[in-house]
């Protein structure tokens, strides 16, 4: 029997050939940014040393530029940025919140583990 | 997609009806195993993280660097620094690229449109799985010079151009080989082998060899080019990163390769039965360890993404999800897919690059 207190939400995806044009156009504008990134990240890896002044500054932008490709392929090949505001926090607040908590906690510990090392020897 | 967006009151929100999210128990499912998965990686990203400020703190062994490391091309050899795995991301993005597609085909209950997206998705998964295999059997043989053991207890990386060995001339024979034989099979092999487990060694100024079979033999080898020593552990933290060149660095790396004690030199990353089990030429242990476990952990979600994608690929042929009147199992093996490049991202970053 058909139930009719149900709603078929797969079925909402469905666009016609109009819209499907635009987000096809989406796809490929994020198709460029992403691989224009990467070529910037590898040029920027293969011909700054890890022993130059300003390798913080890259250290850090290769951070900035992972989030960021990332961003852009969970908001849009994942189409997060399309689902609803609740779905979008339920995913991702838990996961930022629990994964800055661990890798402050990992670097933390690391230092005192290191030193500790370096203070008293390992044999 | 949501853009269809209902208006949640409360009486058809808590009637039952209209789901908060107004999505598909399916997707939603999808999600939650990819949070979980995402912790799963983060976890082993972070345990990585730990590792390496671990042993940078004492600063007397430096970590390996990616583009000293992963600077070969099939059938170029050296010198070309983090190109093949900028390579390996290219693949993954433009396999993510068609995968999009195909949902978007989906959406307009294209079938055509989604068989043939799904099928290069699919074809980019079989390359990359291809590129990942190359590059653990190059990590694991390692470079053709090795990391060396100076005879003052440092470690040294070797850069530079290693002179092809031309032949091995049997000077005393042995079960194998005959006294006057010149062997041209398989000498790399052979060389290294017995480089790592101190069987060669100098006689006047010919480089001599002792092969398997109880042989000896004399190496004719060219001159290597620009060779240079990265010392990369020293009891002394002042001495990590030194670069020892030329004449200085020949001598060094030859005295080491020739003492005949064993393991002076070590070939890349040993992780099945060997004297060098363990081992790696690049740097700690730890490094080599995690490569293959994040890699490894990684290409195996690769792997069975490739093969998700097989089996919706099927259902699509065969008409199932035409039938149901959506495609809503490609959007989802897409999330999967797509979970699996953004993984890569993070590991391109934190293992290669920085």
């Amino acid at each position: 029997m058909e139930r009719d207190d149900l709603i078929e939400y797969s079925l909402h995806a469905h666009h016609d050939e109009e819209k499907g044009k635009k987000i096809r156009k989406k796809i490929m504008q994020v198709t460029v940014l992403l691989t224009l990134v990467t070529v910037v990240e590898v040029a920027l890896g293969a011909y700054i040393k890890q022993s130059s002044s300003i390798w913080p500054i890259i250290k850090w932008s290769f951070i900035i530029m992972t989030l960021l490709k990332a961003g852009y392929i969970v908001m849009v090949f994942m189409h997060l940025g399309d689902e609803k505001k609740w779905l979008r926090n339920v995913v991702l607040v838990p996961y930022f919140l629990f994964m800055l908590y661990l890798i402050f906690i990992a670097l933390w510990e690391a230092v005192a583990v290191g030193e500790a090392w370096t203070t008293y020897g390992g044999a | 997609m949501g853009g269809h967006s209902v208006e949640l009151d409360s009486k058809t929100l808590w009637g039952g009806k209209e789901s908060p999210f107004q999505t598909s128990y399916g997707k939603l499912m999808m999600w939650f195993f990819l949070v979980s998965d995402a912790l799963s990686f983060g976890g082993l990203l972070v345990a990585y993280g730990f590792t390496r400020h671990d042993v940078s703190v004492s600063g007397t062994e430096s970590w390996p660097i990616g583009e000293e490391t992963f600077n070969s091309l099939p059938f170029l050899g050296h010198g070309y620094p983090l190109i093949y795995v900028a390579l390996m991301t290219f693949i993954l993005i433009v396999s993510s690229v068609t995968m999009v597609l195909a949902v978007e085909a989906g959406h307009r209950m294209d079938r055509k449109g989604v068989v043939k997206w799904m099928i290069a998705t699919i074809i980019g998964g079989f390359f990359f799985l291809g590129s990942q295999a190359w590059e653990w059997y190059h990590f694991t043989h390692g470079s053709e010079f090795g990391k060396v053991e100076l005879s003052d207890g440092s470690q040294a990386i070797v850069q530079g151009h290693f002179g092809e060995i031309e032949k091995f001339t049997v000077t005393k024979g042995g079960t194998e080989h005959k006294v006057g034989e010149e062997i041209t099979d398989d000498l790399m092999h052979h060389f290294q082998h017995a480089a790592m487990n101190g069987h060669l060694h100098m006689h006047g100024k010919v480089m001599q060899i002792h092969l398997e079979d109880g042989s000896l033999a004399n190496v004719t080898k060219k001159a290597d080019d620009h060779l240079s020593l990265i010392v990369k552990k020293d009891a002394n933290a002042g001495n990590v990163g030194k670069r020892i060149e030329g004449v200085e660095a020949e001598k060094l790396y030859y005295e080491a390769l020739t003492s005949g004690v064993k393991n002076r030199v070590i070939y890349g990353a040993k992780f099945f039965g060997d004297d060098q089990f363990g081992l790696n030429e690049y740097g700690p242990q730890q490094y080599a360890q995690f490569f293959y476990f994040i890699t490894g952990f990684h290409g195996f979600h690769v792997f069975s993404g490739v093969m998700i994608n097989i089996i919706i690929l099927i259902g699509v042929l065969r008409g199932t999800y035409h039938k149901r009147g959506h495609y809503e199992m490609v959007e989802k093996t897409g999330l999967y897919w797509h979970f699996v490049d953004l993984v890569w991202v993070f590991v391109f970053t934190f293992f290669y690059l920085v």
